[in-house]
């Protein structure tokens, strides 16, 4: 099916299923140790040994000589591979370093050996024998020392044109002449994905066929990826991944255990299981890169911005993309005049890709700070301050409208509920005993992206309708909303849909990524079931515009026959795909939101807690209320670890990330979080698919970390621009009033 | 992880023996902190000798009128004990404030006390740490300093004692009870228990190798206003950036200890005789020496605010 044309009504419209708060179908086989993960996939292959691997040492420079007879000959160890006798490699599509070392070193903990053993512990302890001889390159590991020599970066896939800046208007002139500018810089930190499961996967080969059970994201990239690398043949090659412990994007892309327990089982000739420790899941992965962002604003005024510039400077290993912290300045605010670009230099640090909304999750932290800034410079609510630079149509291409816009009603209906009139506009000036109190909005806008996705549905013979789709639930709810979809055009209830997912044996679908999943894999389940729907009709000989499908059964004029009697002669198979068209250039396809944040800030020490968040969304159709508040609060939770402690601190000397485990990388724990409050606009984008529903994992967290950050300002009248904000970070300027007489006042009283 | 023979000690004399006895062997109580840097082969004992049998898990008057706590007591009982609560809070409130819920139950007073550094350095061994391999350099310095010591240190090495509950033990004047391998007891104050680095950051603390903590002694109680305060970069379940252990008098004298700032709960005699003077008189004088990185110098400030934060609870307006 392609959907070209905006979508009239259908049977999702019905809303009977889709749209209404179901439970996770899955949930009562996570909560019972029934959904096993890729670790404890002991049943399907007999006779598992255990791989354990090893990082590097180094992160720039090569392997001079790597001694593995002690690794070899400890007790149980069954194989030890390196690069010397691994064979030839190749390299993964989606991957920008290799996947296993040798000689040549990319990264801190990139891996160098696998040693496979009849224990976990016995790999573990064989792999402290292997003796590596490095031999250090010089590499660059610092961005901000980087930073100014780092050229341009083109989007344009023509490597052989020069890159240009991103130029509407004149913004130079549009600045200079502005009465009111801003000129700042943000830097935000290299973040890790943190993800609760780690990578692990259990490898199997059965002659030259490969079978893995994972934890990926994305089983089609996966399958790509791996079978190019061990140079084998796809058909050869089953992925599987039902239950994935987490991702936030960790997950995209073939990683080092998938291969190290293929090459692992191989040498070992039985299956092998593997999973990355926690203190290698940093430096062995990739993150969320750093940047430093420059942006200028001008503005009248009355508060209409005339220029906007965003500069984003970020790094990656040679290859490698830059963090795209522009995307959503090019299309958030209306301004005639603008100056957008993205700057590149090579680092030597781990590979940086993807994380939950790349690109504008880190913009946004920059953006929305400098709109705060701004509004304050102007005089101006920063709430009215952003109402007032909507636009409805693509700021650098007038006339290419918004398919649907609700930032206005997003900020209005947040400001209501959330008491924002109550804001003291001075900063620094409203207390509750030792707190210092703050509130902080900020937009969140975050693209809707639709892929290719298909589906195969089947009516079997029980009335069971069944989904195989090689789409994944990463703990999103996916399994839930397909249910739900397959449920809603078969006219059966929740009851009757079996959903299975995660295998390359399935059509292959958009898989879980930027904020694309469920939109299009639920339009993937759509468009097969409208095939079914049409067979069945078939079938029974009616007309399948007529037919409709209710509860259980199949209506068309005064004829009623149940679905069960449509498989008599045996079930029925449709499978389709689901193709997008033109629509997502005729019309900007955007999820919109606004967050409000209130912090205290301890006058004495400096700490930050939030105490109160709300975010207001409208990102089309809602498929399920409660796994979408679930991604929402989520990312909210994840927002606040960007604001106010998430950091992968980098030593620039040895060029590796020093906290690589969860004591030294903080996120956010339970005290952290205080009341959370979500509410969805009542939306329905027939522009961008037969949902008419658009993304929201990623939504959610895309400007938490700025509202936070505002909602700091207001409180301490301290501008932080550097994330994340530790009360180091404004122990010292913390306002002198409170200083001078709280704590003199407290000295003396002790006298 | 190495592998390791492992035997359940009968006795105390009987544990110190088996200890002393075999070179590389070591205690284990609840494993929290000694079984994690096993597994990441930080620590490769080639002999375990599990005190769990002991019966050193009670907590019991002493004859001057203070308490006697067992070196296998829970933190979890420690801190909940009614006693403590009334006569040592400022310890109750430093366990509470450490680790979580499951890992106190597991964590006891000697093992507590016993708790390595959080250097992330430490942490890597593929990093060079004096402390981890002497005379391998410290990576700390000159590296990512944020968490480590700004006091005490040495050229040597930065690192921070991290607990909590020891820097309450340090302003309760505890004392540490021990038995050697000889079966001869000494008590060891709690002031000379930590060692400072030195030329040596891994020889830790006062221990004789082989010596077994039996108990730690709290001396009579001496009233006050218990406070006790962790700031971090999280609300929970994160080593402390700073905190403050104080029990303050009626008339603003007083007693108070610093963790996170140094190799050892972190207090002096002249700057206890400063507290009434208040906060900043205190800090100039516990932290006259200090030679803090660029990472870390916020830490002195914090520990001021921190302080005049604890003298503004334990004497509200
Ligand atoms: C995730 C995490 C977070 C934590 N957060 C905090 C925190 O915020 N604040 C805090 O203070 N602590 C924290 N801790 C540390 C925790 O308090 C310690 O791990 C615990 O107290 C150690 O006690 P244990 O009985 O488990 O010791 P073990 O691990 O069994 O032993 C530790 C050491 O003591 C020695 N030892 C044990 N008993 C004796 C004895 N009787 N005589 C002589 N030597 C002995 C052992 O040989 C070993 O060297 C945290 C730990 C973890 C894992
Ligand atoms: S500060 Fe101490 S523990 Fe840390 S690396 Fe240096 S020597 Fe090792």
């Amino acid at each position: 099916m392609k959907f070209d044309t905006p979508a009239g009504i259908n049977p999702i419209d019905r809303m009977k299923v889709v749209g209404v708060a179901h439970d996770r179908v899955d949930g009562k086989f996570k909560t019972t140790g029934m959904a096993p993960y890729a670790y404890e996939r002991h049943d399907v292959a007999p006779g598992q040994l255990y791989g354990f691997i090893l990082g590097s040492a180094i992160a720039k420079g090569h392997i001079a000589a790597i001694h593995t007879t002690h690794a070899e000959s400890a007790p149980g160890v069954r194989a030890v591979v390196t690069y010397a006798n691994a064979g030839k490699l190749g390299k993964g599509s989606k991957n920008t370093a290799n996947l296993l070392a040798g000689p040549e070193i990319e990264h801190y903990h990139q891996a160098v050996a696998i040693v496979v053993a009849d224990t976990f512990e016995a790999a573990r302890s064989a792999a402290a024998l292997i003796d590596v001889d490095y031999v250090r390159g010089t590499g660059h590991f610092d961005l901000a020392a980087a930073a100014p020599t780092a050229p341009l970066h083109s989007e344009d896939k023509d490597k052989s044109k020069p890159a240009v800046l991103d130029r509407v208007g004149d913004f130079e002139a549009a600045f200079a002449a502005a009465p009111v500018t801003l000129d700042a810089t943000y830097t935000t930190p290299d973040e890790a994905h943190a993800m609760m499961e780690p990578f692990a996967t259990v490898a199997s080969w059965s002659g030259d066929k490969l079978t893995v059970w994972t934890s990926n994201q994305m089983i089609a990239w996966a399958h790509d990826d791996l079978a190019q690398t061990l140079g084998i043949a796809k058909e050869n090659l089953r992925v599987n991944s039902p239950f994935i412990g987490g991702g936030f994007g960790g997950k995209l892309f073939l990683r080092a255990d998938a291969v190290m327990a293929a090459l692992g089982a191989k040498a070992a000739g039985r299956p092998v299981k593997v999973a990355m420790t926690r203190p290698m899941m940093f430096n062995n992965s990739t993150h969320r890169p750093a940047t430093i962002q420059r942006i200028r604003l001008g503005a009248t005024r009355g508060g209409k911005l005339t220029s906007i510039s965003h500069i984003s400077t970020s790094g990656n290993l040679p290859d490698g993309s830059p963090e795209t912290a522009t995307a959503q300045t090019k299309l958030l605010y209306a301004a005639p005049n603008r100056l957008i670009g993205t700057r590149l230099a090579v680092l030597d640090l781990p590979e940086g890709n993807a994380m939950r909304a790349p690109g504008e999750a880190s913009g946004l932290m920059a953006l929305e700070i400098a709109m705060d800034e701004m509004a304050e410079k102007l005089g101006m609510d920063p709430v009215e301050f952003r109402i007032v630079n909507d636009t409805q149509e693509d700021p650098e291409k007038p006339g290419r409208l918004f398919s649907q816009r609700q930032l206005i009603r997003c900020l209005r209906d947040g400001a209501a509920r959330f008491d924002w009139s109550a804001r003291n506009p001075r900063p620094g000036n409203t207390r509750d005993g030792d707190q210092l109190i703050g509130l902080g909005v900020a937009t969140a806008f975050r693209n809707n992206l639709n892929v290719t996705s298909g589906a195969r549905v089947r009516l079997g013979h029980d009335g069971v309708v069944t989904v195989e789709t090689d789409m994944t639930d990463i703990g999103t709810g996916s399994y839930t909303i397909i249910a739900q979809t397959a449920a809603e055009m078969m006219g059966v209830p929740l009851d009757r849909v079996v959903v299975r997912l995660g295998d390359s044996s399935f059509p292959v679908s958009a898989g879980s990524g930027g904020q694309f999943g469920a939109g299009s894999s639920t339009s993937g389940v759509y468009a097969a079931c409208v095939k079914l729907r049409e067979a069945i009709a078939q079938n029974l000989g009616v007309n399948s515009a007529d037919a409709v499908f209710e509860d259980g059964h199949v209506r068309s004029g005064n004829r009623r026959v149940a679905l069960a009697d449509a498989v008599r002669g045996g079930e029925i198979v449709a499978e389709d795909t689901m193709h997008w068209g033109d629509l997502d250039k005729e019309y900007q396809q955007s999820t919109f939101g606004a967050h409000f944040v209130e912090v205290a800030v301890d006058a004495f020490t400096g700490e930050i807690r939030v105490r109160r968040m709300l975010a207001v969304c409208a990102a089309g159709r809602v498929l399920n209320p409660k796994t979408a508040r679930s991604q929402v609060i989520g990312a909210m939770t994840m927002g606040v670890g960007g604001a106010l402690m998430e950091e992968l601190a980098v030593d620039t000397r040895f060029g590796f990330f020093v906290n690589h485990d969860l004591a030294g990388y903080e996120v956010p724990v339970h005290a952290d979080i205080p009341h959370q409050e979500v509410i969805f606009l009542d939306e329905a984008d027939d522009k961008v698919s037969p949902m008419k529903a658009k993304g929201i994992g990623e939504l959610g967290l895309c400007g938490v970390a700025a509202a936070v950050a505002n909602a700091v300002y207001n409180a301490t009248g301290v501008r932080v621009r550097d994330y994340p904000i530790t009360l180091d970070k404004h122990l010292e300027k913390l306002p002198a009033l409170i200083q001078a007489l709280t704590i003199r006042n407290v000295c003396e009283k002790a006298k | 992880m190495k592998a390791f023979t492992y035997e359940r000690a009968k006795s105390p004399a009987a544990a110190a023996a088996a200890v002393a006895g075999q070179p590389g062997a070591k205690f284990l109580a609840g494993g929290t902190n000694l079984l994690d840097l096993m597994k990441l082969q930080i620590e490769t004992p080639t002999h375990l000798v599990d005190v769990q049998d002991l019966k050193l898990d009670r907590i019991e008057p002493t004859a001057d009128g203070g308490l006697r706590v067992g070196a296998f007591v829970s933190n979890t009982a420690l801190a909940a004990d009614a006693r403590v609560r009334r006569d040592y809070a400022v310890l109750t409130r430093a366990i509470v404030a450490g680790a979580s819920g499951q890992l106190r139950n597991k964590a006891t007073t000697a093992g507590n006390l016993l708790q390595r550094t959080r250097c992330p350095y430490f942490y890597d061994t593929n990093q060079p740490c004096n402390k981890r391999r002497p005379g391998s350099g410290c990576a700390a310095l000159g590296g990512y300093s944020r968490q480590l010591a700004v006091i005490g240190t040495s050229d040597a090495c930065i690192a921070t004692y991290p607990g909590d509950m020891a820097v309450a033990l340090r302003v309760l004047d505890a004392g540490v009870e021990t038995i050697d391998a000889h079966g001869a007891a000494r008590t060891i104050l709690l002031a000379e228990f930590h060692h400072s680095p030195g030329d040596t950051p891994h020889l830790e603390t006062a221990l004789a190798p082989g010596e077994l903590i039996t108990a730690v002694t709290l001396p009579p109680p001496v009233g006050g206003h218990h406070v006790y305060r962790k700031v971090r970069d999280r609300a929970s379940y994160a080593f402390a950036l700073v905190s403050v252990a104080a029990i303050i008098q009626p008339d603003g004298s007083g007693r108070v200890a610093f963790g996170g700032v140094a190799p050892k709960p972190w207090r002096s005699d002249a700057a206890d005789a400063a507290l009434p003077e208040g906060a900043t008189a205190v800090t100039a004088r516990a932290f006259a020496d200090a030679r803090p990185t660029a990472d870390n110098k916020f830490k002195i400030a914090l520990a001021t605010r921190t302080l005049a934060a604890t003298i503004a609870q334990a004497r509200p307006a």
